[in-house]
């Protein structure tokens, strides 16, 4: 393989991954041996592998959720040895590789938990409540027209770099997963604060941050006791900060708000 | 969030409540048989604008209490199936993860002294002493015999423990839950947090062990 590391041994591991057929049904944890697993694979290629395997035995392959498998898409998710997207910090799990294991590991392998994510299926879960927090305020709105010069209206330095650094949340729920509250508050807050501190999205920041939050209980997401696990196991380190923000444009939003409903 | 935001005010509205009732319980170091202690206590029995502080605080517990009991409940809902493997301490702090039951041990802790000082002085049952020809409940008195006991003092020293973790996370807490941080001012508010947290505790704490090991 092209830039393999020629002294990386192949691992003997054994996976516990969590089975479950479908929503109504009750999962287990299944235990499967593996051999010979090189530490230059990803976490997905290993599972990929396991999948070659079942798939040749005639039972039925693991299901899980990836995409891009380059850690823009969120898709991945699964809760390894007790952390979002494994042990490594800032790494979702399709970016996370074998050699961070030793040989003769037992890998736990587990969905999000959160009754907003209902699992489907083995370690794929239902993330659309945050489709509809998203729905809910996460946009502008813009009339169409002539295309407006770019650099037009101006935005200082630092807010630009922080409204860019909160749009760089992929969406993927590790916030969830790792919150013993299961809040999506990062989450929400990357979404609100990115916006908010854009002109463009000025327009809309009071009903947005309502109509987010509100949505955000409604899908039956915890509250935040400010443990911060969200921002430590965020694999693009969405800060706390944008929490911080959130609640100000909260705080401000409902004490001025038109909106008495 | 409505809630959590009563959660953080009447939390740092208790903290200042903490610092008033610490520093009138310092007088029981006081080498005078109990006068100062017992003349204050007294005056918080009686003042009309200390009486009116009493319901506050009371409403001040009672929301801070209820919103902890809903908003943990509806935790503990968000999170139906917990995981198998779970590693919560390489990503956060105990206190942080624990605030509900350091809560409860300060509450039960709350209902003991209270039923041991407080519905005594408030509606009596206590001794009468007197001083300077006026009569005075000997308040003092009851601490002094409280804190011989040992299970009762060690009762009191858990209790700060679970107080100073309360404190160390809540404080710094309730200033985020408000939305207030920033760069310039975060760092104090948290080293602040801390201090306070363990001065204050320890301050409480030093009482019943003082009286235990030095007053016989
Ligand atoms: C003198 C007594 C107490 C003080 C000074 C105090 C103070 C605080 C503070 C400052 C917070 C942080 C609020 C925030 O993060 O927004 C807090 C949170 C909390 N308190 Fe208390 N508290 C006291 C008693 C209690 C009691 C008796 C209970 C429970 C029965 C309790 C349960 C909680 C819970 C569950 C939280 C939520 C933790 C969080 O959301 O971060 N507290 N408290
Ligand atoms: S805030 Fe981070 S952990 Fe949460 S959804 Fe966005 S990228 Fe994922
Ligand atoms: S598969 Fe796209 S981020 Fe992991």
């Amino acid at each position: 393989m092209a830039g393999s590391n020629p002294n990386a041994k192949p691992m003997d591991l054994t996976l516990k991954v969590w089975r479950q057929k479908n929503r109504e049904t009750a999962g287990q944890l299944v235990t499967y041996p593996m051999k010979g697993i090189s530490p230059d694979m990803s976490f997905l290629e290993m599972l990929d592998v396991l999948n070659d395997d079942l798939s040749v035995r005639g039972e039925e392959p693991i299901a899980f959720d990836h995409d891009c498998r380059e850690g823009i898409c969120g898709m991945c998710s699964l809760f390894i040895n007790g952390r979002a997207h494994g042990p490594e910090r800032g790494t979702t799990t399709c970016q996370l590789h074998m050699r961070h294991f030793n040989d003769g590991d037992t890998i736990t392998i587990e969905p999000w938990r959160a009754a907003a994510f209902p699992v489907h299926k083995d370690l794929v879960v239902d993330r659309s409540a945050f489709d509809r927090i998203q729905q809910a305020g996460g946009y502008i709105s813009v009339n169409t027209g002539g295309v407006p010069d770019a650099n037009e209206i101006p935005i200082p330095k630092i807010i630009a770099d922080k409204a860019f650094d909160a749009a760089t949340c992929i969406g993927c729920g590790a916030c969830v997963a790792a919150c013993k509250n299961a809040s999506a508050i990062l989450f929400v807050s990357a979404k609100v604060s990115q916006m908010s501190m854009l002109p463009q999205g000025k327009t809309e920041r009071k009903t947005r941050v309502e109509n987010m939050v509100a949505q955000m209980d409604i899908e039956g997401f915890g509250s935040c006791t400010n443990t911060g696990a969200c921002a430590a196991e965020c694999p693009v380190g969405i800060s706390l900060e944008n929490i911080n923000m959130m609640r100000r444009e909260f705080i401000s939003a409902k004490a001025t708000s038109e909106n008495l409903a | 969030m409505g809630r959590k935001i009563v959660m953080s005010i009447t939390g740092l509205f208790l903290c200042s409540f903490l610092v008033v009732h610490l520093i009138g319980n310092l007088q029981l170091f006081n080498n005078d048989g109990g006068e100062a202690f017992n003349i204050y206590s007294r005056f918080m029995g009686t003042n009309p604008i200390i009486r009116t502080m009493e319901f506050v605080l009371l409403a001040g517990f009672a929301f801070h209490i209820y919103d902890a009991l809903v908003l943990t409940r509806r935790n503990k809902a968000a999170r139906p199936i917990g995981y198998a493997n779970n590693h919560p301490e390489q990503n956060s702090t105990w206190s942080s993860r624990n605030m509900g039951l350091l809560g409860t041990v300060i509450l039960v802790f709350l209902i003991i002294h209270l039923w041991n000082f407080f519905v005594p002085a408030r509606f009596g049952g206590l001794e009468g002493v007197v001083i300077d020809d006026v009569e005075y409940e000997n308040l003092y008195l009851r601490v002094v015999e409280s804190f011989q006991v040992w299970w009762y003092v060690a009762i009191y020293v858990v209790a700060m423990f679970a107080l100073a973790y309360h404190l160390i996370h809540g404080f710094q807490s309730a200033f985020q839950t408000l939305g207030l941080d920033h760069k310039k001012y975060t760092p104090f508010i948290q080293m602040f947090g801390y201090a306070f947290s363990v001065i204050v505790c320890f301050g409480f704490a030093i009482i019943p062990l003082y009286f235990f090991f030095f007053f016989r």
